[in-house]
């Protein structure tokens, strides 16, 4: 095919798919109308599964291959983002001075902490239950943390956050997903089909495998979000090329830098 | 009442989404933009969508504002090296000006 052929054939899908598109749009259903096709039929199915949160059923159990495809693009952008900002040769660790925090700072992040845990935690828990779940949840988590950051210093976030142990997390929460949708070959149901009793409805112990996978994902999203954030801040706060030091065993602030350059928050 | 809401929510967007492009320093663009993370979650949880308005909020007003700041900042320290050390009054032992853009 010459190019000329081909950018015919281009063209020519291209109004195509436009002419499609624009014919399926008319027969949508109208915006705020009555008439809800797709949500209806997810929501009978929701229901008929013992599952409060719809959004949920169709995230973790009508459509949990979709959900599967999702987390692991999280789990490879936060792999991506450890092997690119990694400890090069030429680049060193110094150890961050502890900066001076203003006392409301302190007083509202340190008790803005535990609930902010508290918060992610209950979002995953009950993600089918209520709007939520292991996605949104995880990252409540993993944003809380870091209040610590905000709170008191860069050291007391490492102190709270080994990292190995949350790119563990990262990983087991994923394989967790792949391997609950195993155990449904084993169960007897297809892949990522449920294979758990329903339970009662809107109790927390609903939905069958919902808040199994819903656990899964969070723990994922918590790891993942963490392990990525500490990359970022190892290479803004921590590591320093070659030509940036200022010699052997010297710190490389003598005086305490402005709050707003040391806390990019 | 309720598109009374909807429209103020997506002028909301739409006065944040122009800011953000309108804004040239990244710092500047970062602030705007989880200004435009928080307009978009108020849409969302308008528009009836708890679930997207709550990752919404985790994401683009937090996460996603907080890492183009931390790139900032290591991208900005590499030429700021020289010229900090002069302001401080330290004994600056770096080499010569401009070796902290060789990279």
């Amino acid at each position: 095919m010459s190019r000329r052929v081909r950018m015919w054939v281009l063209v020519l899908g291209g109004l195509g798919v436009a002419a499609l598109l624009f014919a399926a749009s008319l027969d949508l259903p109208e915006f705020g109308g009555d008439r809800h096709p797709y949500g209806a039929r997810a929501v009978e199915a929701a229901l008929a599964r013992h599952t409060a949160n719809v959004v949920s059923a169709v995230n973790f159990d009508q459509r949990a291959f979709d959900t599967l495809g999702e987390e692991s693009i999280l789990f490879c952008a936060a792999l991506g983002t450890v092997v690119l900002l990694r400890q090069t040769r030429d680049e060193h660790r110094v150890r961050p001075e502890p900066a001076r925090v203003a006392p409301p700072v302190r007083r509202y992040a340190l008790v803005a902490l535990p609930v902010t845990l508290l918060i992610g935690l209950y979002v995953v828990a009950h993600g089918q239950l209520s709007p939520g779940g292991g996605f949104q949840g995880g990252v409540v988590v993993a944003t809380a943390l870091h209040l610590l950051y905000i709170a008191v210093d860069y050291r007391a976030l490492e102190r709270i956050r080994p990292v190995g142990l949350y790119a563990t997390a990262d990983a087991a929460g994923e394989a967790a997903y792949l391997l609950l949708g195993a155990a449904g070959l084993v169960a007897g149901t297809a892949y990522l089909t449920n294979f758990l009793p329903y339970g009662t409805f809107g109790t927390l112990a609903s939905g069958g495998m919902v808040p199994l996978l819903n656990a899964a994902v969070g723990v994922e999203v918590a790891g993942g979000v963490v392990v990525l954030l500490a990359s970022f801040l190892d290479q803004a706060v921590e590591i320093e090329d070659a030509a940036e030091r200022t010699g052997p065993g010297e710190t490389r602030h003598p005086a305490p830098p402005s709050p707003s350059e040391e806390k990019p928050t | 009442m309720n598109d009374v809401l909807i429209v103020l929510a997506l002028s909301l967007v739409a006065a944040a989404a122009t800011a953000a492009v309108l804004a040239r320093d990244p710092v500047r663009q970062s602030t705007v933009l989880a200004l435009l993370g928080l307009a978009l979650a108020l849409l969302f949880a308008v528009l009836q969508a708890p679930d997207v308005a709550l990752s919404q909020l985790a994401v683009g007003s937090v996460l996603t504002p907080l890492m183009v700041l931390l790139s900032v900042r290591k991208v900005r320290r590499k030429g700021r090296a020289d010229g900090r050390e002069r302001d401080t009054g330290s004994a600056g032992q770096t080499g010569s000006a401009g070796e902290g853009e060789r990279r």
